[in-house]
This record gives structure tokens, sequence and C-alpha cells, in this order.
């Protein structure tokens, strides 16, 4: 995973609440089994409208995307994941995050930026004012730029020093391959076995 | 120190805990799927990684499967499904292919094959995951970072999650069925209402509920927000378990049982946030938007965008009110529909069949209505013939399939069309959810039935 400490780039106001999964990328689009190349299916029932906002020439070059509150709600798809960093955003702000989402975004490298309500009202009214704004986003400090406005945002410590340090979880596991190799001497013998059928 | 349910599963899985990071959490189980797989088998290979316990792992095919007998027509489904195909067989991995007695959505065959087990950790590349927290297992969907990361290492690091409990006491009404108290329990605590939280069904009524029905309720955890939700086993799990293919059997049995018997919250424990629901204040509910939030009473009319006090939700219900093609004010119950789907990880095993049956026996579905009868597995479409309820269900004119996620979610053939509306078993209202353009109700399988016999939504004391 790359590195994140801060990104700059321009903010795309997305007035909506309950952004759901199927909205950001709809199920047509993750019969492919590959993990790249699904920037075409990003929200692709409302390119269809022309006032959607990343239909707007200005907008349709975002990297950070401020939406409304519970954002990713629904399907655990990470394809939503990956539509998002494909089209170019890196950043997501909003109120509240839907917790897979969230989990699967420190996963891939986008950063999911908590902020009140409030301030995604300031952003929104900010950004529809000045399209083509730039919007700073420093993971050091947690803080929000644009303009004049500065807003801090809240992401955990351990995601925030993943990111920071660019780190694979599945190597930081093995370390402890010992510990779970040990755990696996504990358990009991009448755990769920897939391999061993009918014994009765 | 007293703890919950949800507490008890977690610390007995703890591989690792150390300040400042997630705990290390053993999984039981991994669950696999075309969808959400492959990319997490391609980052196996190129890290030069295997499964770390084939044994505990298995996987099916569900998502882009055809209902309709025949092969996979679409070339892209197609190759999904050859790619989970040669993953399982490269990494030793236990599949149920199409065609297989065993094949069916994920979430039902789990539960069947008596895999899915009380006190377990369980994990899925798929949100209704949830599912098998009936039986006091903690189930989670997960990404597919997440899912690579549990083919490697058995395990996951993960915060521990709040709990809340949900109680749930009194009698059920006639006709009011566990899908009814879900839909109730995502309209007052909202869609991210349990965002950060395992939840906790308790109470007389979810004790009085099947494991079928149990099954139902906490499947549509996910649509509150929560990370997964729970039911303490009780004789009830333990006598749906014993005897299934994979249950413990003997001695092992009996030392299960007296673990499994364990699982309970400890009295005095304390919740992050408790909620109390009057099962006999409960109707049959459906949905009238496009977030499973957005549900009511069938015997309500339509919101008025106006009537809501928050901004967020009146923006929110004037979008859903103009995709869904409604009007504020116009009765829930004069609502027409096109298709009615039963099936689905919600709805979709055999005690709905039946319970959808027993409505539809000796009427006809509506003219210009179609009604499809998806069972969740190959086993429950087995046992619904050897019922006759397929040909219940073929009389009154609905069309009888083969066992997938089917017209859940706009994946495989079985589609809405633009404009189309559905009364649905299934889980998720979401625009286009069930095809581009679709219009989706959230109803209990007894509504699916009596809507699709009169053509509007309808319980079965209208019929």
């Amino acid at each position: 995973m790359e590195k994140f400490t801060t990104h700059t780039g321009i903010g795309v106001p997305l007035r909506r609440s309950n952004v759901d999964t199927d909205q950001i990328i709809p199920a047509v689009y993750l019969k492919r089994v590959t993990r790249t190349g699904f920037e075409d299916g990003l929200f692709s029932a409302w390119r269809g409208d022309e006032s959607f906002v990343l239909n707007d020439a200005t907008y349709s070059r975002g990297s950070v995307l401020v939406a409304g509150p519970d954002f990713g709600t629904g399907s655990s798809r990470e394809h939503a994941v990956w539509a998002l960093m494909d089209y170019g955003f890196r950043v997501v702000i909003s109120s509240r995050f839907a917790d897979i989402f969230r989990g699967n975004a420190g996963k891939a490298g986008l950063l999911t930026a908590q902020v009140r309500q409030d301030d995604v009202e300031l952003l929104w009214k900010l950004l529809e004012n000045h399209p083509g704004l730039d919007v700073r986003v420093d993971l050091e400090d947690r803080t929000i730029t644009a303009g004049e406005l500065v807003v801090p945002f809240e992401v955990d410590d351990y995601t925030r020093w993943r990111l920071l340090e660019g780190l694979d979880d599945i190597s930081l596991t093995l370390r402890h391959d010992g510990e779970i190799a040990e755990f696996e001497q504990g358990r009991p013998s009448w755990k769920p076995s897939v391999q061993e059928a009918a014994r009765r | 120190m007293p703890r919950t349910l949800a507490e008890k599963v977690w610390d007995e899985h703890v591989v690792r805990r150390a300040d400042g990071e997630p705990d290390l959490l053993y999984i039981d189980l991994h669950l696999l799927h075309e969808v959400t797989s492959p990319q997490a088998f391609d980052g196996l290979r190129l890290a030069g990684r295997g499964v770390r316990r084939p044994d505990q792992t298995v996987a099916t095919e569900d998502h882009n499967v055809p209902t309709t007998p025949g092969p996979i027509s679409d070339p892209v489904s197609r190759t999904q499904v050859e790619t989970l195909r040669k993953n399982c067989a490269d990494f030793g991995v236990r599949l149920f292919p199409m065609g297989d007695a065993e094949q069916g959505i994920v979430h039902i065959i789990g539960p069947q094959l008596g895999l899915t087990q009380p006190g377990t950790t369980i994990v899925c590349g798929d949100s209704h995951t949830s599912t098998h927290g009936a039986f006091g297992a903690l189930a989670l969907g997960i990404g597919t970072s997440e899912v690579e990361h549990v083919l490697a290492t058995q395990t996951l690091p993960l915060t521990p999650f709040r709990t809340m409990a949900i109680t749930v006491d009194g009698d059920l009404p006639e006709g009011v069925t566990a899908k009814d108290i879900i839909l109730a329990v995502i309209a007052e605590i909202g869609t991210g209402g349990g965002q950060g939280y395992v939840l906790e069904y308790r109470g007389s009524a979810i004790e009085q509920l099947s494991m079928e029905a149990r099954m139902t309720v906490c499947n549509m955890s996910i649509e509150a927000g929560a990370r997964a939700g729970m039911i303490a086993p009780d004789d009830t799990t333990f006598a749906y378990l014993e005897g299934r293919p994979h249950a413990p059997a003997g001695a092992d049995w009996d030392a299960a049982v007296a673990a499994w018997r364990e699982l309970r919250t400890d009295d005095g424990a304390t919740f992050d946030r408790e909620v109390r629901i009057d099962a006999s204040t409960l109707s049959p509910y459906v949905t009238w938007g496009t977030n499973p939030g957005q549900g009511l009473p069938l015997s309500a009319s339509v919101p008025d965008p106006e009537s809501f006090g928050d901004e967020t939700d009146k923006a929110a219900a004037e979008r859903a009110l103009t995709y869904m093609g409604l009007e504020a004010g116009t009765p829930l119950r004069r609502i027409a529909v096109d298709t009615v789907f039963l099936g689905s990880c919600t709805n979709g095993r055999i005690e709905d069949l039946r319970a959808a049956a027993a409505v539809i026996e000796g009427h006809r579905v509506a003219d210009g209505v179609r009604m499809l009868v998806v069972p969740g597995s190959a086993r429950v479409r087995l046992q619904a013939e050897a019922e006759g309820l397929d040909a219940v269900f073929t009389e009154a004119g609905a069309e009888w399939r083969l066992a997938g996620c089917s017209m859940c979610l706009g994946m495989n053939p079985d589609q809405l069309t633009p404009g189309e509306r559905s009364a649905s078993t299934s889980n998720r209202n979401f625009e286009g959810r069930q095809g581009k353009g679709g219009r989706t109700h959230l109803v209990s399988p007894l509504v699916a039935a009596a809507t699709a016999v009169r053509g509007t939504l309808s319980s079965p004391a209208d019929l």
C-alpha cells in the first residue's frame, strides 16, 4: 500500500445521505475478477443524470469527496473503494461512515475522514461557491483545509498509523504466526470442520 | 466482571492483545463465494502464500447463478464462477458448485450443513454474514482485503465493538413475522443506528422464534448499520443443529452443548445502548423508500417529506419518493406491484416457503403480476418439492426456480426492468438494487404471498 501523509485535490460536494455501496458501484460491475478498472462503474446510475456533480467538468477531476451521513452503507463489496480510487478519489469526508466500508477503505489506502455534520455543510457551501477549489487533507495533524476553512477530522489511530507507514496488514499479522499456531493447539475438537463430514 | 454474549465470544478468540493495536481474533469458519474472492486469491498468489486452514474454509456459487436450468450464459459471470472453481482446486478449498445438492446461498448452506455453530467466529465477504449470529456466533461481513487476510492467517485484526441490546418482549400478533420485527427495529434505530455495535436480540418474542426466523432477524442487522447481530443459543438452537452433517457428534456433541450453554449475557452485564420493542404492538411492515429504514406498518400511508424534522431525512425522503414514483399520502395498501420475489438469504428458507405457500394455496397470482419463488439452497428446493410446495406455487401461477441469490441483487439474469415495482422478501430496497431503475418494497413472505394474489401491497388478512 502507498503511504498517505497529505493529499491536495479538488473537492466534490455530494449532497446526499445514505450513499449505499449499490450506488457507489452496482452489482453488475462486480462480475470482474480483476482489482482495477472499476472507475466506469462509479455512481453509474447517477452519472446518467446530467445534473450529477461528477458530470460538471470542474468537479469531474476531483479527488476529495464530501458526502452526507452514512456513506458506504449496505454491501461489503470492496469494489466500492476500488471504484472510488480508480476514478481518482483519495479521500472521502463524511459525518458518518458504514463500518465495513470504512474498514475496506483503510485496507486499500482510501482515507475516510470523519467530521462533524456542521463542517460537512460548511465544506459543501464553500465547494459549491468555489467550484474547483482545492482541499488539503493532512493525515499527520488530522486537519482539512479548504480556502480559509480549517476543520479537524477523526480517523482511528491504528488506521492512521498504517496509512502513514503504508503497511500491509497480512505481513503485520504473520509476525505473530507462532501465537496463531499456539492458539490453534488449544481449540476444542468439536469446532466446525469443513472436510470431516458426517462425523456421527 | 459480568460480560455480554458478544464479549464472551470475542474474548475466547483473542490470539493476541497489545496496547494501541486492534485485537487479533481467530476465525473458526470462513465462507467464500465467487464475487468477493477472486482478487483475494490473486493476492495470495502474488505473495506466494497458501490458505492456512482449508479445513475451516468452504465455498459455494450463489450470486451469479441463473435460477433457470442450464449453464451461465453471461460470459463475464461464467468467468467469475470458473475462477472460483480454479481457485478452490488450486488452494484445496472445498466447493459446492452449481448442480451439487449442497449448493445454495452461502448464508443458507452454512447453518444447513451444521457448520454454523454457537460461540464461533464466522466471516464471509458478504455483509449478510450477520445471519449466522442467530446461533450465537460472532459473524462478520468483510471486504476482499480481509478475505485475503483470513485465507492467509485465519485471523483478523479487529477493534472491539460496542454492544446494543434489542429486547423484544411480548407475543407477536397473528400474521406478524421475524421480518416485521427487524424492519421495525431498523425503522426505529435507523440505517446508521447500529454503526460500531454488535446487536444482541433478546426477550420473550425472540426466544419464541424458530432458528429460521432468528436467522431472518440477524440477517438484516447490517441494514441497521451493525457489524453483527447475535441471539443467545438455547434448546431451539441445539435441536436445530443435532444430527446435521458437520455438527459435533457423540462425546463431542455433549462437550459442545455444555460449552454452548454458557453463551448467555451474564446477569448484571451492561450494554452500551438498549432498545426495547413491544412485540404485541407490531404489525406487518413494508418499506416505502430507498433505504431499509424507510419502512412503516402496512396500514400507514406514504409519508410527507415535510413531516421529517431532520433536514437530511427530509431530503432523503423527497429523493426516495421521486425514485419510487410515489406520492405522499397514498395508502401503502393501494400500491400496485409488477413483480413479487420470494427468496434470498433473508427469507429463502423452508419455513418461509411453507408460510407463503399456506397463504397462496387455493388462490391465483393476480393478472399482470409475476411471482418468482427461489429456494435459498438446493436442499431447500428438494425439501419443498418433497412437501409439494412447488406445486402449490406453480398452480397459483408463480415461477418455481433453482437456488441462488436471484433477484436480491441485480447480478444474475433475474432483474427488474426500469420503473418496474416489486414486493420482495430480500433485504435491500436501494436504488437499482434489483436492477437498474427497479423499485423495491421490502416485505415478509406472508405479505409477499398476499400481495401476489391481490396485486397491491397486502397482508393475508386482506384475502
